[in-house]
């Protein structure tokens, strides 16, 4: 059996996994929408000319949902299942390692594709938000959606191995999160910040699958407002492309198949 | 150790028995000394001897939404020869269960489930660390009646445990592990050679309950049954058990 054979197997396994557990579907795909139910509610007026604040929270919830699938989701997942003994299990296998993070990536991608396409439905049944017409917009999307989940992914892949136990994962990474979501304008509108704040988010993924989110949902003409006054899809691509380096090879650094009290 | 033997880890709590296993399972590293398991050393474990290990480990139970056959069949993949799951839930007593969650199995249901995935790349080595530790009496039963046929079929059997009738009903040789030495290996009947040491016999006297050590105890009850005139109370003849022996060689 080879490495991507057995990922695929994994994958679908993991999969299922999450599906059956239904409280884990109903938090992850129900959350962004109610977020974004509750921010356009306080928040009922326009941005900018023909750019209701309903749209920018859709977008900025787009991209906290890819990372709360990658980052939170494998950071608490990860944890609990060394505890449990599920890696400890597959690594007496003679499964290849590589097989396990394949699966967890197809597990990711498949979540955040489900959440972003419920968010995307909700925005179109509900708040009355028009999808771009143009390909080469959701071109955007497909590039910014897979190099940001795989970055949140590989982060939360090592962000696992920081924790000692199980139950520490989400006191820990929750609010990395939550933090995160916030200095990086998924909540409030980016420029309106404070600039050392935004130049802080500016380091990290998050601000800018955000800015690209928003590139392809909201109309051309909001690009005037962004803190570069354009959308700066060069720098998106290379900031996202940068972190998935550094997750993978954080992940390669420190990643542990055992708990510390096991040696 | 040799080839289809079953073999025995005994000692108590803390006394090294995890810790040897799992190095020997190449979980953990060893600080000195050389180790080989099928001719391999397990710090350089590579999956072509996985495949050839099975592993049963202490925990258990985390499948959770995941049906028995569901786990079975995805745990084959991982192996070059697999055994039939099918062939593996009967063996086990879990084909009643086949489409249970994993999360709703009881304790020995899911102790039997561990050793199905243990076995099913069908190893040459299977390691079983304390296997039984949680079950009822019948489930215990139950489980030697499994292991035995493990043997039977030629898997060669590295078992730890703290449980003296367990060591004694499976194993060909025991070894007892205290402090992290082993301090004496033996076939459980030879263990602290107690086969050849002296008889304790117990009987009922006129003034009160006797006891008498002797080496040579059909001799003594002989005489004992000459001088009471036939039958006498309450006889019984005991050698040092298995606990006996083995909590002298901890102590």
């Amino acid at each position: 059996m080879n490495v991507l054979t057995l990922g695929v197997r994994r994958g679908r396994l993991e999969i299922k996994q999450f599906l059956r557990s239904r409280e884990s579907v109903v938090f992850t795909l129900g959350f962004p929408i109610i977020m974004v139910t509750i921010f356009s509610l306080i928040y009922p007026g326009e941005l900018a000319p023909g750019v209701r604040y309903s749209q920018y929270i859709l977008t900025g919830m787009i991209a906290a949902g890819l990372m709360a699938t990658g980052f939170q989701g494998l950071g608490m997942q990860i944890p609990m299942e060394r505890d449990r003994g599920v890696l400890k299990r597959l690594a007496g296998t003679p499964m290849p390692k590589a097989s396990y993070f394949a699966g967890k990536i197809l597990m990711v991608l498949a979540i955040g594709a489900l959440c972003t396409a419920l968010l995307l439905a909700y925005a179109v049944l509900f708040t009355g938000t028009t999808l771009p017409a143009d390909p080469m917009k959701w071109l955007t999307f497909a590039w910014v959606f897979v190099l940001g989940i795989t970055g949140c992914t590989l982060l939360g892949i090592a962000a696992s191995s920081l924790v000692s136990t199980g139950r520490g994962a989400s006191a820990v990474v929750t609010p990395i999160a939550l933090v995160f979501q916030f200095v990086s304008g998924v909540y409030f509108v980016f420029t309106s910040l404070p600039h050392w704040m935004q130049q802080v988010a500016a380091l990290f993924p998050l601000k800018w699958m955000c800015q690209g989110m928003r590139s392809v949902f909201l109309p051309e003409s909001y690009a005037a407002h962004e803190a570069a006054g354009s959308w700066e899809l060069g720098k998106v691509a290379l900031v996202l492309a940068a972190w998935v380096v550094i997750g993978l090879a954080l992940c390669l650094l420190t990643f542990r198949w055992t708990t510390r009290r096991d040696g | 150790m040799a080839t289809g033997e079953v073999f025995a880890l005994l000692g108590p709590n803390g006394a090294g028995k995890t810790t040897t296993v799992e190095i020997l399972e190449g979980f953990r590293r060893r600080d000195s000394g050389e180790v080989s398991v099928l001719g391999t050393d397990p710090d350089r474990a590579n999956p072509a001897w996985r495949a050839r290990i099975g592993v049963v480990l202490q925990s258990t139970g985390e499948f959770e939404e995941l049906t028995v056959e569901e786990v079975l069949t995805h745990f084959a993949g991982y192996y070059p020869h697999p055994d039939d799951p099918e062939r593996l839930m009967e063996l086990v007593g879990l084909t009643g269960k086949r489409k249970a969650r994993a999360r709703t199995l009881s304790g020995g249901q899911r102790r039997r489930l561990d050793v199905a995935l243990g076995v099913i790349g069908r190893p040459e080595l299977l390691f079983l660390d304390e296997p039984t530790t949680g079950f009822d009496p019948q489930a215990r039963q139950e489980f030697w009646g499994l292991i035995r046929g493990l043997a039977e079929a030629g898997t060669t059997i590295v078992l730890t445990t703290h449980y003296l009738d367990e060591a004694e009903a499976l194993a060909d040789r025991v070894g007892v592990i205290t402090a992290g030495r082993i301090v004496a290996v033996d076939t459980p009947a030879g263990l602290g050679n107690r086969t050849s040491r002296p008889a304790t016999v117990r009987w009922l006297g006129p003034s009160g309950p006797r006891a008498e050590e002797t080496a040579t105890p059909t001799e003594f009850v002989a005489r004992l049954s000459g001088e009471l005139g036939g039958e006498i109370p309450q006889l019984t003849v005991t050698r040092p058990t298995l606990e006996d022996v083995y909590l002298e060689l901890i102590a």
